[in-house]
């Protein structure tokens, strides 16, 4: 096989990795709460911007720094469920999807506002790994790694403890939660917390081999939404799988056409799939 | 005891029960029967928190329950095997005993409340790591009772356990409240099956179109000929 | 009845006059109001039916870039372009319409598709960033003053231009309100089972609508980029001018005729005035406050300003009625 295409793929399933996390927050969002945070996105942004600046601007230590973040937009998350979602959770659905378009909109502006539309860079110089004819920015393969770990993190969560449990069954039948004696308040709080951390693990990954600027959102935010819907809206494991087939169509096509085309692609091949089968790959 | 007093309650505009006052001494069995769409599954779901009563009240061992959520109903000691059993489907069957064990309380005797259940069920413990929804209706019912008993409650409420059952599986079932009711849990069953709801309860109340008609000792109302004409078909 | 037909055309006369009464600047405004107002109202068409799109900025984007290049590259005359790009616009709408409303793709998903179709059109111009000029955007060739190539340098003309469009668009919204396809989108929208049960064709009434609405909003789309004389695809196309089309007809109030060109006078004058008041040092202040405004908009008023001076007008005439 080509050397160069195989590094493609390669750079491909890496690049899945921090997508599947993304797809993950986003459907366990959903699969709870029954809302699309339309603005997922733009919470990881303030991630990436929280990183940026307790590393640049207060001199943290990046661990620190990252752990700091993580808990920032988790606790960002549960302000948006508060905030946003609670006071309209008995209208239509649509309505809830609108309102977390507001705050995208909302987010995008006030990083404008406080942030400037400077491209922000943490500085790091991660080196590049070269197997054979092959080269892998380390950071990429890093933030995979993470990535992974943070999936199986959650993963073993949802499976093994009692709240992770009570999360899976409220997808499957809310309104009898109570009887377990589960406040499904609480639950939706701690939901939307794991999917702000998500995000905000994301964001750290993210800002190791990007920059951030208050646009950002709109490189992987439309992506991650595509994402979710190929796998199956709401379904983690397909949102999973989903992530690295488009991360391998927006490889591949990168290799052979080039890397803007290859967005066009994915969403073209999106559009198609959907139309097809709207439920999703593994939808239900 | 569990005391309701002139409960009403409906859904929008619509009201299913009117007024309705009875009670569970602990220890005892007591039935509900009668028609379908008396309100009987209404009945159950005002005494678990599911649904808001517009009227009336009702409490257990003197603690007023009546605006309670659910979530702070089972805490007290009421569990609700719902109608048409609402097990997680996609949720194993070890994972639905465990959300029946979440209140803190049932949570740290988790381990050996999950023995004691598979003992009472062994076929649940042969399908331990099966979905839920995969099973056949007998065997789901068994886990949906098996779910309710881990919280380990004062009163066990069960709506229309024989519901949906092959006849065979019904005896079945109704042995199974036997042996509750051997283990010294107190039960109130509602039922349309009410000859062999009378033969396992001590006491029945008769509610029809929302309105308690009759009430007494189950050997009382399995003799009463208007119950044996209308609802045991003799 | 007489009373209120003089009162219009009063008031047509007026809008009609505008362009000799008003300094350059406020015309400036006055065809920006117009002209959103006609695409927000297109978005209305569908919106207010519950097929809520994210994506209109695919067909703004069409609509602007296709006669902008016809006439660049070609020089065809956008006479000619701009019902060519309505053409494409519709085109695609029915092209994912159709599947759409045969899958019955609805809610969350048909919004998230739509999404991705605004992001299919955005990044498809800036890719082929060597004709369109990619993120810096394109002008037209610009010739002076000339019918053949729509272009007229002092604003009057194209004021009248975006009046007449603007006044079509509302026409449109009548017809569309009068007629029994409307019925008929209340009842799919309500239950599509339902109505399909009963006989309604809904893939012929929502597909319909969709067309309506694409073609409406890539003919906004023209005729702004004819004015600007400049387009870039964060104005026309992607997420962003999706969101807020959807914002600003919902916050004038979506299920009025008037409603979304209230939402355009709205977003309009709240933009200029953040713009005047903070000068360039708060770039975002604007959008910021349009974040929190949907987001309240939708908790607290989802029928938007129009709807709730409505409800206080009916109120207040039945409080009037009852003394």
């Amino acid at each position: 096989m080509d050397i160069y295409l195989l590094e493609a793929v390669i750079n491909g399933v890496l690049l899945g990795g921090v997508l599947a996390l993304l797809a993950l927050g986003l459907n366990l969002i959903f699969g709870v709460v029954d809302v699309v945070w339309i603005a997922y996105a733009e919470l990881v942004m303030f991630g990436m911007y929280a990183v940026y600046w307790l590393t640049n601007v207060y001199g943290w230590p990046v661990l620190l720094a990252c752990v700091a973040a993580i808990l920032f937009v988790a606790l960002l998350g549960v302000l948006v469920h508060l905030l946003i979602i609670e006071p309209i959770l008995g209208s239509a659905p649509i309505n809830q999807l609108l309102a977390t378009g507001g705050l995208l909109f909302f987010l995008q502006s006030l990083a404008t506002l406080l942030f400037g539309t400077d491209f922000r860079n943490l500085g790091i110089r991660l080196p590049i790994i070269e197997l054979g004819d092959i080269f892998i920015s380390f950071s990429r393969l890093l933030a995979f790694i993470v990535a992974l770990l943070g999936a199986s993190a959650l993963y073993l969560f949802l499976s093994r403890t009692f709240l992770g449990t009570a999360i899976r069954a409220v997808a499957q039948d809310r309104e009898i939660m109570g009887l377990m004696g589960v406040d499904q308040r609480r639950i939706y709080l701690i939901t939307s917390a794991i999917g702000g951390g998500l995000a905000g693990l994301a964001a750290c990954l993210l800002m190791l081999q990007y920059d951030v600027h208050p646009f950002i959102g709109l490189t992987f935010g439309p992506i991650t939404f595509m994402i979710c819907v190929l796998g199956g809206l709401g379904n983690m494991i397909g949102g999973f799988v989903a992530a690295f087939i488009i991360s391998q169509i927006i490889a591949i096509s990168g290799y052979y056409v080039s890397i803007e085309a290859s967005y066009v692609l994915a969403f073209v091949v999106f559009i198609v799939l959907v139309l097809i089968r709207p439920q999703g790959i593994l939808g239900k | 005891m569990l005391t309701l007093t002139d409960i009403s309650a409906g859904y929008g505009s619509f009201q299913a029960l009117f007024g309705v006052s009875l009670e569970v001494k602990l220890g005892e069995a007591v039935g509900v029967i009668g028609p379908n769409g008396a309100g009987k599954t209404t009945l159950m779901r005002v005494i678990s928190g599911l649904l808001p009563a517009k009227g009336g009240a009702f409490s257990f061992e003197g603690r007023a329950l009546t605006t309670l959520p659910a979530h702070r109903i089972v805490a007290a000691g009421i569990a609700h095997v719902p109608e048409n059993r609402r097990l997680f489907p996609r949720l194993t069957v070890e994972e639905n005993l465990r959300m029946g064990a979440f209140l803190p309380s049932a949570r740290r005797h988790f381990a050996e409340r999950l023995a004691w259940i598979y003992e009472l069920f062994p076929r649940l413990e042969e399908r331990r790591r099966q979905p839920a929804g995969t099973m056949s209706g007998g065997e789901q019912q068994m886990c949906a009772i098996g779910r309710a008993l881990m919280s380990k409650p004062q009163i066990l409420l069960m709506d229309e356990p024989s519901a949906g059952l092959a006849p065979l599986i019904v005896d079945q079932v109704f042995d199974l409240v036997r042996r509750i009711r051997g283990e010294g849990f107190t039960v109130l069953i509602v039922e349309q099956n009410v000859q062999q709801v009378l033969e396992v309860v001590d006491r029945a109340y008769l509610l029809e179109s929302g309105h308690i008609k009759l009430s007494g000792a189950a050997a009382e109302l399995a003799r009463n000929d208007d119950i044996r004409r209308s609802y045991m078909g003799i | 009845m007489t009373a209120r037909l003089l009162a219009l055309l009063a008031a047509l006369l007026v809008l009609g006059l505008l362009p000799l009464l008003l300094p350059d600047y406020f015309l400036h405004i006055a065809v920006q109001i117009l002209l959103w107002g006609f695409v927000y109202t297109a978005w209305s068409l569908m919106g207010r039916y519950g097929i809520v799109s994210l994506g209109h900025g695919a067909f703004l984007g069409i609509g602007g870039y296709g006669p902008a290049l016809l006439w660049n590259l070609y020089d065809v005359t956008p006479w000619l372009g701009i019902p060519a790009s309505v053409a494409l616009a519709a085109l695609l709408a029915l092209v994912v319409g159709y599947p759409a409303t045969r899958m019955r793709v609805v809610g969350h998903y048909y919004a998230l598709v739509t999404l991705a179709l605004s992001q299919v059109v955005a990044l498809t111009i800036i890719a082929l960033r060597d004709i369109t000029g990619g993120s810096l955007g394109m002008t037209p060739r610009a010739v002076g003053f000339s019918w053949y190539a729509l272009q007229f340098p002092a604003k009057g003309q194209f004021y009248v231009l975006a009046l007449i469009v603007w006044l079509a668009g509302l026409g449109v919204w009548i017809w569309v309100d009068r007629g029994m396809g409307s019925k008929a989108l209340e009842a799919i929208n309500e239950d599509e089972g339902a109505a399909a049960a009963i006989g309604i064709n809904v893939m012929r009434e929502k597909l319909r609508i969709t067309l309506v609405s694409a073609a409406l909003t890539a003919l906004g789309g023209g005729i702004f980029v004819q004015y600007l004389m400049y387009v870039n695809p964060e104005t026309v196309a992607g997420v962003g001018v999706s969101l807020q089309i959807v914002f600003a007809a919902i916050a004038g109030g979506m299920y009025s005729l008037l409603g979304p060109t209230v939402g355009a006078l709205f977003t309009l004058v709240l933009t200029e005035g953040l713009r005047i008041y903070f000068g360039i040092s708060f770039i975002g202040a604007a959008n910021t406050i349009y974040g929190v405004l949907l987001v309240l908009f939708i908790i607290f008023m989802p029928r938007g300003i129009l709807g709730l001076i409505e409800r206080l007008m009916t109120r207040s005439r039945r409080t009037a009625a009852a003394e």
